[in-house]
């Protein structure tokens, strides 16, 4: 922090500034480099000095990757997956977030513990396993299969996430509306729950990014081709880069396709996540 | 607070909040969907692992053959196996060095970060941040275009440093291959610890480290005696969080050997197990090794489940 009676700039301070800006740069540079190839042209991608700002760009590359056939499929799977996830870990976890922050029951430590666990455990560690589970259900290639992996996967840290949320809800206010002649239900309804709408959207919006971005289960799930998601459609043109030409210029417009919402969701909920994952490790 | 309104006489005479005291079912019937998923999804495959390390599972069995009970000729076969060892190596040191790497940098980032001014903090903030945001395939494309052997820019850049990268294949050799795996997980890991090593920091109150300086303290001592004892429960927290992450680094590798690396000498624990399972379909071998990985996950998150237990009141 700046000393404010020190009104020149030290020389030691300069210097840290710089290197601050350097490493920044270097740091964002795989990003711009992302944004500064889809706008490119395969032209000049791939004649031998590199173009570091996007003069002379258009969006083809982007009208390209629409107008080739497997965008839209890859997006439809992704969003279907997606949405359900959504939808289901926060309605579970909302209800168990709701189990464990407003009773004392007997379990509930044991339960903590276990949710605690699971969410550490790598998908790395069961997905053969899974993969047999989904092919007896007869749920491989199917948004149903891949999303009740994905509802198990994410629903411990969001029920983690919202706990704090409904903790935060003061029990006194619902009793006050309980005094109020409301039943335990309604005070529920039109006290805590309007309170807990930044709550469920930091949660919705975690389970978002994770669904989205996620590439191992899909890999083993999701095997046929028109049923990918944009990650696995996304591995395909770098598959295809490993033994013929690839068109960098539309592989980076999809990324930036892929990208572009998880970025602008990730900034809303990136507080929120950092806490969550090093609670208490950092007074606040 | 509409609430008060007197029309809505539901509960003539509320309940004295008995649910403290007497058990209740509700509770449990709220985390009924929650444990129900969490058994079908996990559960069952959890259990199912267990019972097919301990068989005979391979190609045959794909094809109809009942499975054989082996006990523990699975676990024994595997690690005896001088391949899983190079693995299993190859997955502790890449794990050890890429953590380790991270939460220096992260550290020093964090520094960074405290001593300069608004707006280069700023900058170095919102760089941070988009590279965490960045999904792990996207960047992973990224990073495989920007080291592409042919047009990729790093090459470019290294050659017109003077030095002959042209048409250099990164991914060839098995060292330079986990080089360029390193930094592509450093740079998504970093920001993670800096925000969180810099939050930490942001505690440490001003006055200490001005009276520590006014008794002549140099900044290293003021770093080592202050600073650092301050965040040690950050550090320790992202130190572990990164160990376990670092371990099951599987679609980074994967996309890497796609984009044109060999596999058998560049495998880490997740890409053998899928090897083993999804390309030989042994699923014995690969229930065996994804219990090792199991055991080995709950093993380092103990620490860490303790520690976020302790913030459950």
């Amino acid at each position: 922090m700046t000393r404010t009676h020190r009104r020149r700039i030290r020389p030691g301070r300069l210097v840290a500034s710089v290197i601050a800006i350097l490493v920044a740069l270097a740091w964002v540079f795989p990003v711009y480099w992302m944004l500064n190839s889809s706008l490119l042209p395969n032209t000049v991608l791939t004649s031998t000095t590199p173009r570091f700002w996007p003069w002379g760009g258009s969006l083809d590359n982007f009208a390209a990757v629409f107008a080739e056939g497997t965008f839209w499929p890859a997006l439809g799977m992704s969003l279907a997956i997606t949405l359900t996830t959504v939808a289901f870990c926060l309605l579970f976890a909302f209800l168990a977030a709701l189990a464990i922050s407003r009773f004392r029951f007997r379990g509930r430590a044991s339960f903590v513990l276990a949710v605690l666990f699971i969410q550490m455990l790598p998908a790395e560690g069961l997905f053969i396993a899974q993969y047999k589970l989904m092919s007896s259900l007869n749920l491989l290639n199917s948004v149903v299969g891949v999303s009740i992996l994905y509802i198990a996967a994410v629903v411990p840290f969001t029920i983690w996430m919202l706990r704090g949320f409904v903790a935060g809800v003061p029990m006194e206010l619902e009793e006050a509306a309980m005094v109020d002649g409301l039943s335990r239900t309604q005070a529920f309804f039109r006290i805590t729950f309007p309170l807990l709408a930044p709550g469920l959207v930091a949660s919705g919006v975690y389970a978002f990014l994770q669904a989205w971005n996620e590439f191992t289960v899909a890999l083993v799930i999701l095997q046929k081709e028109e049923y990918r998601t944009l990650p696995l459609w996304l591995r395909g043109f770098v598959q295809a880069s490993a033994s013929r030409a690839t068109d960098w210029g539309q592989v980076m417009a999809a990324s930036t396709l892929v990208a572009v919402p998880v970025i602008i969701f990730f900034l809303i909920v990136q507080g929120r996540l950092t806490s969550g994952l090093v609670a208490g490790a950092v007074k606040g | 607070m509409t609430v008060l309104s007197p029309t809505r006489q539901q509960a003539v005479a509320p309940e004295p909040e008995p649910r403290h005291r007497r058990p209740s079912p509700a509770p449990y019937l709220l985390l009924v969907p929650t444990i129900a998923i969490l058994l079908l999804a996990l559960g069952y495959p959890l259990a199912w692992q267990f019972w097919t390390s301990a068989q005979k599972f391979g190609l045959a069995q794909q094809f109809g053959r009942p499975p054989q009970f082996v006990g523990m000729a699975n676990y024994v076969q595997l690690f005896t196996d001088p391949q899983t060892w190079a693995v299993v190596g190859r997955s502790i040191a890449f794990c050890l060095v890429n953590a380790a790497i991270t939460v220096v940098l992260g550290v020093l980032i964090a520094l960074l970060m405290n001593a300069v001014g608004t707006l280069p903090r700023l900058t170095l903030q919102v760089a941070m941040l988009l590279a965490w945001a960045m999904p792990v395939i996207a960047s992973m494309t990224v990073w495989i275009w920007l080291f592409d052997w042919h047009r990729g820019v790093i090459n470019w850049l290294l050659t017109a440093a003077g030095l002959d990268f042209t048409n250099h294949n990164w991914l060839e050799q098995p060292l330079s291959f986990y080089f360029v795996a390193t930094v592509i997980v450093v740079w998504m890991s970093v920001p993670f610890v800096a925000f969180s090593v810099y939050a930490g920091l942001t505690q440490i109150s001003e006055e200490v480290m001005e009276a520590a300086a006014l008794d002549g303290a140099s900044p290293r001592q003021r770093f080592f005696a202050i600073v650092l004892p301050m965040i040690r429960p950050v550090l320790m927290i992202v130190a572990l969080l990164q160990v376990i992450w670092d371990l099951r680094v599987f679609a980074q590798i994967k996309m890497l050997q796609d984009a044109g690396a060999p596999t058998a000498s560049t495998d880490l624990l997740g890409t053998y197990i899928y090897r083993l399972g999804v390309g030989a379909s042994d699923f014995g071998m690969a229930s065996a090794l994804s219990i090792f990985v199991l055991v080995l996950t709950v093993a380092l998150s103990f620490f860490y489940v303790l520690h976020l237990m302790k913030e459950d009141a």
